[in-house]
């Protein structure tokens, strides 16, 4: 596999109101923390290592 | 003089005055300087060859107080070739369950259920005096069975220099001074080796901004043999993690983590101890102090293990956190691989380059081993806010979600290294199981009768399973044993096909005198033993 950096996502607006819907209300603190449980549950959900690699690389890269 | 810098649990060798004192100078192939784990199992490796060792250390027995407390399989199975496990093993406490809390809550459970098919458990917990005892103990028979071993007690190294062809130690003893000239030196002198000091090399790694304060308790109470472990403990002032776990004799070992800007002092005040211990057993639990101590710790080593004629082995070349108990378990490890290079080079039947790959291999395995505690140790203390945010997240999800919890790390058991790669590796043409390629330590199985280990005594060792045996007795006068299986007649359960068959039909492991496998082929012939055994004790072209 590799890492799919084409837009994947239906409905792009959609999913980004509920990105920050999850958000709402919370102190930087808690909003800290959710990020870091989404990333380990969607890191988890890939899984493949050399796609997790490519996309710390590129999102490292800014 | 000799100092004593700590009190003795066993008085195993106590001071005699050195006959030889004021006489001239005596000669011996290897001195050991140190009698720590490490220490005493390459002396009974090395004495039960037949090579004559002298182990010098500066106390008359074994430190009081626990320092290491869990022994892996492959320490066992070391032990057991050198005929020490079995007291080991009936002493120790042997555990599968293990809890980690974070705060109040527990996270999750797990149980390291063994494999079944081995003959040592997975791990045990016991007190390193015993270790240390047990070894000892059995030094003492080997001697009375003739082996060459002789351990003076206070008699501590001063000073080394060295030749082209020996090395000259000064010893102090309370007798006054002496000199002694050794063939061969063993460091074993732990983690502040004075010999690595005296020879001005360096030690370099990671030193770990925190305190962990060890309390060994004694108490009756009905607290189930488990390992229990807290991320941010919810009782009073227990710092930022602590760890429950049981020993023999109702020795409970607890630890605390307490940050780094501590007044050790005070901490180690009973009294302020004993209300940490308080809080975390509940009121009116009814326990003695045997132990205390505040560590910190690092991961360090030496760039080689090797120099010239001094060898260094255990602490003294590598020196890691505890979590994962790889301390002593690695140190062992050194220990089984440095003795029978030694034993073939002092008996001239290999090239003394045979002892650069002790270090080459040992220095891999002591990378393994430091990178795994420094992954526990960034897990235990998170070094920045980011990485705290995620340790908790971690933590957070591993209660719902079963993902998380391999990602949780309070120590990961101490496995042996294997020697993937390395320059006395023969070749693998069997296309066999991964577990026992070239260059891994043998998986245990059991046989008709016995284990498979117990017929692996140290000594070269061509085992064919289902395939004729070449027939080999020695090369270069090195000595070849073999052990020939069918699996119709010596495979009970399964395991020796499903260890070191996998799907082939037949198999011809050549395996090292300390049970690492160096080359393996489907079926094989003389030369191709003869050309393997020379390539692994350091004669290949
Ligand atoms: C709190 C704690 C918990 C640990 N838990 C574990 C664990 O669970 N499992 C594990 O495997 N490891 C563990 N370890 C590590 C383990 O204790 C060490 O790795 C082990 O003791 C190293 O053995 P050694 O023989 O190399 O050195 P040491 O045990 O330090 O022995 C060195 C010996 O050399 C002697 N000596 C020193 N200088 C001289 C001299 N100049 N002349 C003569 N003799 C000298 C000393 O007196 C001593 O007897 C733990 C360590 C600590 C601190």
């Amino acid at each position: 596999m590799t890492l799919n950096l084409s837009p994947n996502i239906a409905d792009p607006d959609g999913f980004y109101d509920e990105l920050l819907a999850a958000h709402e209300g919370l102190d930087k603190a808690a909003s800290d923390a959710l990020n870091a449980r989404l990333i380990l549950i969607l890191c988890n959900h890939i899984g493949d290592r050399e796609v997790l690699r490519d996309a710390l690389a590129a999102a490292s890269k800014t | 003089m000799v100092d004593v810098r700590y009190d003795i649990a066993f008085r195993l060798y106590p001071y005699e005055r050195v006959q030889t004192q004021g006489a001239a100078r005596q000669r011996v192939p290897v001195v050991i300087v140190g009698g720590g784990p490490i220490g005493m199992a390459a002396a009974l490796d090395l004495g039960r060859k037949g090579t004559p060792v002298l182990v010098l250390d500066d106390h008359e027995g074994v430190g009081q107080g626990s320092r290491a407390i869990c022994f892996a399989k492959r320490t066992l199975e070391i032990a057991d070739r050198l005929g020490a496990a079995r007291a080991m093993v009936d002493k120790g406490v042997v555990w599968n369950v293990g809890k980690v809390f974070h705060g109040a809550d527990q996270v999750f459970e797990f149980n390291l259920q063994p494999e079944p098919g081995h003959e040592m458990p997975a791990f045990i917990n016991l007190q390193q005096p015993y270790f240390e005892k047990f070894l000892v103990d059995e030094i003492r028979v080997a001697q009375k069975e003739g082996a060459p071993i002789d351990i003076r007690g206070r008699n501590a190294v001063t000073g080394i220099t060295r030749h082209a062809d020996h090395v000259v130690l000064d010893v102090g003893t309370p007798d006054g001074p002496y000199q002694i000239a050794a063939d061969w030196v063993i460091a074993c002198d732990g983690a502040r080796s004075p010999i690595r000091d005296m020879m001005g090399l360096s030690f370099d790694g990671r030193v770990f901004e925190d305190n962990f304060l060890i309390a060994d308790v004694k108490m009756t109470a009905e607290f189930p043999t488990e390992r229990w472990f807290w991320f941010e403990p919810p009782f009073k002032n227990s710092g930022q993690s602590a760890l429950l776990h049981k020993q023999p004799d109702d020795i409970w070992r607890i630890d605390f983590q307490l940050g780094w800007d501590i007044d050790r002092k005070a901490e180690l005040d009973p009294a302020r101890v004993r209300e940490r211990v308080d809080a975390m057993l509940g009121a009116g639990a009814d326990y003695e102090l045997e132990w205390t101590s505040i560590y910190t710790f690092q991961c360090r080593r030496m760039k080689k293990f090797r120099h010239g004629r001094v060898l260094f082995a255990g602490d003294s070349a590598h020196q890691v956190s505890p979590f994962g108990a790889r301390g002593a378990n690695s140190g062992v490890q050194d220990a089984d691989n440095l003795a029978w290079k030694l034993d073939l080079v002092i008996k001239g039947l290999a090239p003394d380059t045979l002892l650069d790959s002790y270090s080459a291999e040992r220095v891999h395995g002591a990378d393994e081993n430091i990178l795994n505690s420094t992954r526990a140790t960034d897990f235990l203390t998170p070094k920045s806010e980011t990485s705290m945010t995620f340790r908790n997240a971690v933590l957070d999800l591993a209660r719902r979600h079963a993902f998380a919890r391999p990602m949780v790390n309070s120590g990961r058991l101490s496995v042996p290294c294997v020697y993937d790669g390395m320059p006395l590796n023969g070749p693998d043409a069997l296309g066999g199981p991964a577990a026992t390629r070239v260059g891994a330590p043998c998986l245990d199985a059991p046989l008709d009768r016995g284990f498979l280990l117990n017929r692996l005594t140290g000594h070269f060792t061509v085992l064919s399973i289902n395939a004729s045996a070449p027939d080999i007795a020695e090369v270069d006068g090195v000595p070849v044993a073999h052990v020939t299986l069918t699996t119709d007649r010596n495979d009970p359960t399964g395991a020796l096909a499903q260890r070191y068959l996998g799907t082939q039909p037949q198999a011809v492991y050549l395996i090292r005198p300390d049970q690492h496998v160096t080359a393996r082929w489907p079926g094989c012939d003389t030369r191709a033993v003869t050309e393997a055994v020379r390539q692994a004790i350091g004669k290949a072209a």
